[in-house]
């Protein structure tokens, strides 16, 4: 169980985070909305501890956050996929799986997740720089799953791809948290997301988690009248 | 009491500044257990032997222009013989590890600042973290030890090629005698102009090369920021080569 206690985080005068309140329970599905520019992504960071925060606690189990162990059963899939452009599309989704195994059994396990998210062994061996955005995300994706953590988080998983694609990636995002029993973080914009695998769902605005609920019953909520409007009614 | 609280804070900023760029470096170094072979090796190819030819060009002319140098200011004082010796001794001890520094510094630490650059604004460094890889081991680490290694190396190649130069020059159009001139170059070179001249190249080596790697991995974010941290990564190696070389050549010949 991950806790964070009245997180603040300011970048110069410009003030991100206001004292942030957030639980997410083992093998809970959150998903956080909210503007574009409101600091969902600085809260990740701030979890993570690449950006350090101004104020707050941050809890692991009860425990100050060990980033170290943290990370060790730890995925994360970043808003702009960043894959390291160095290496090909499988070295970047067996990453961490070359550190403890033979580069052949990495490299199957590599095409395995590339499938999962729709794409072929035909791309393994592409540069990052040959992709389109929506490929990098999906690869960017394979390699948040790569090796089975127990935590992810996914920074717009859906952005930048089709509807049909969309649908796909949350149903494998849902399949997932079901099977393995991660706990998950998934920040997006899209409510056809939110439904398909948040158990809960919490809007942050103006630097303060405003709404905190879960997915079946947001449509009764007033703050959110406004994402749902945009959301539900297409 | 304002021109000396801005005196105060300056130095208070500086001293901060080189305890941070001394930790930095004491954690790149440090890095090397266990040892990342394969990402050292690429980095002696990307930075030692992919400069060969612009060190050894460098080197070529500035020989041949020393030795041309050396011969009219020489006859002043009937003094043209020295040719050979002091372009030995000036290539060796001076003008192979400076000049070959500052053309790496041009070449290398400007692409190590922008490719760390473009992966810290591009988060491939914080990705780095999130997949349990320690940045600073993975990208450092190869690269200082690269430049250690291979700066020592292109300063050697470098003043065999500067001294071949001279002997060019001093053949071709100032009528010496190949043997000579040859014999001559030797005869006054000392071991230690040349080991001088060697540590000094690893010493550059280091400068570059952090230099790159801690404005890379500053970099602010956004095209503009790579491009100033590149700037900042050429100009900071390039003073830092010769501010060091003005100090070590105080401690080595003094
Ligand atoms: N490193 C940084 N330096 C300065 N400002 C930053 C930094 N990172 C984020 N910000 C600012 O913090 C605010 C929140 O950014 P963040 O990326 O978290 O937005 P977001 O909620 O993820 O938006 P989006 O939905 O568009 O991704 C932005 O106004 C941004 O300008
Ligand atoms: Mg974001």
């Amino acid at each position: 169980m991950i806790a964070l206690q009245d997180l603040h985080k300011s970048f110069g005068e410009k003030q991100v985070l206001a004292g942030v309140n957030l639980q997410v329970g083992q093998g809970e599905s959150l998903c956080v909305i909210g503007q574009s520019g409101t600091g969902k992504s600085v809260l990740l960071k701030c979890i993570l501890g690449l950006v350090q925060p101004d104020r707050g606690r941050i809890t692991w189990h009860g425990r100050p956050l060990d980033r170290a162990a943290f990370m060790a059963g730890f995925g994360m899939l970043f808003q702009g996929a960043a894959l390291f452009d160095s290496m090909s599309v499988w070295q970047n989704v067996a990453f961490r799986l070359r550190q403890r195994m033979s580069d052949g059994k990495a490299r199957a396990i590599a095409l395995d997740k590339l499938a999962r998210v729709g794409l072929g062994a035909e791309t393994a061996d592409l540069m990052p720089a040959e992709l389109s955005g929506g490929m990098a995300k999906r690869v960017g994706l394979a390699r948040a799953i790569a090796d089975d953590p127990s935590v992810i988080f996914f920074d717009e998983p859906t952005t930048g791809l089709d509807p049909i694609r969309a649908r796909a990636i949350n149903a494998l995002i849902r399949d997932i948290v079901t099977q393995t029993g991660a706990t998950a973080i998934t920040i997006t914009h899209d409510m056809d997301s939110v439904c398909a695998i948040g158990d809960r769902v919490a809007l942050l605005q103006c630097g303060r988690i405003v709404h905190d609920g879960p997915v079946a019953g947001m449509s009764d909520a007033p703050e959110l009248a406004d994402f749902l409007g945009v959301g539900v009614a297409k | 009491m304002t021109p000396i609280r801005t005196v105060g804070r300056a130095a208070l900023r500086l001293t901060r500044g080189i305890g941070a760029v001394t930790i930095f470096a004491g954690r790149g170094l440090g890095g090397l257990r266990p040892l990342p072979g394969r990402a050292l090796g690429l980095q002696l190819i990307q930075i030692g032997w992919l400069s060969l030819p612009v060190v050894g060009l460098t080197a070529l002319f500035t020989g041949a222009a020393l030795a041309l140098q050396i011969h009219s200011g020489g006859e002043r004082f009937q003094a043209g013989d020295v040719v050979p010796a002091i372009v030995a001794i000036g290539m060796v001890r001076e003008l192979g590890p400076v000049l070959g520094g500052l053309m790496v510094a041009a070449r290398v630490a400007s692409s190590i600042a922008a490719e760390i650059g473009t992966m810290r604004v591009t988060e491939q460094i914080d990705a780095l973290v999130t997949l349990s890889t320690d940045p600073i081991r993975w990208l450092v680490t190869p690269r200082l030890w690269a430049a250690i290694l291979s700066l020592p190396v292109l300063v050697a190649v470098g003043d065999i090629i500067g001294i071949m130069g001279g002997w060019l020059v001093g053949t071709g159009s100032l009528g010496f005698n190949s043997t000579t001139y040859i014999a001559n170059s030797w005869a006054y070179l000392e071991f230690w102009d040349v080991a001088s001249g060697l540590i000094k190249g690893a010493v550059f080596g280091l400068i570059v090369a952090l230099s790159g790697c801690w404005f890379g991995m500053r970099s602010s974010r956004g095209a503009a920021g790579v491009g100033r941290a590149t700037t900042q990564a050429v100009v900071g190696a390039a003073v830092g080569i010769l501010a060091a070389n003005f100090v070590l050549t105080g401690l080595f010949f003094q």
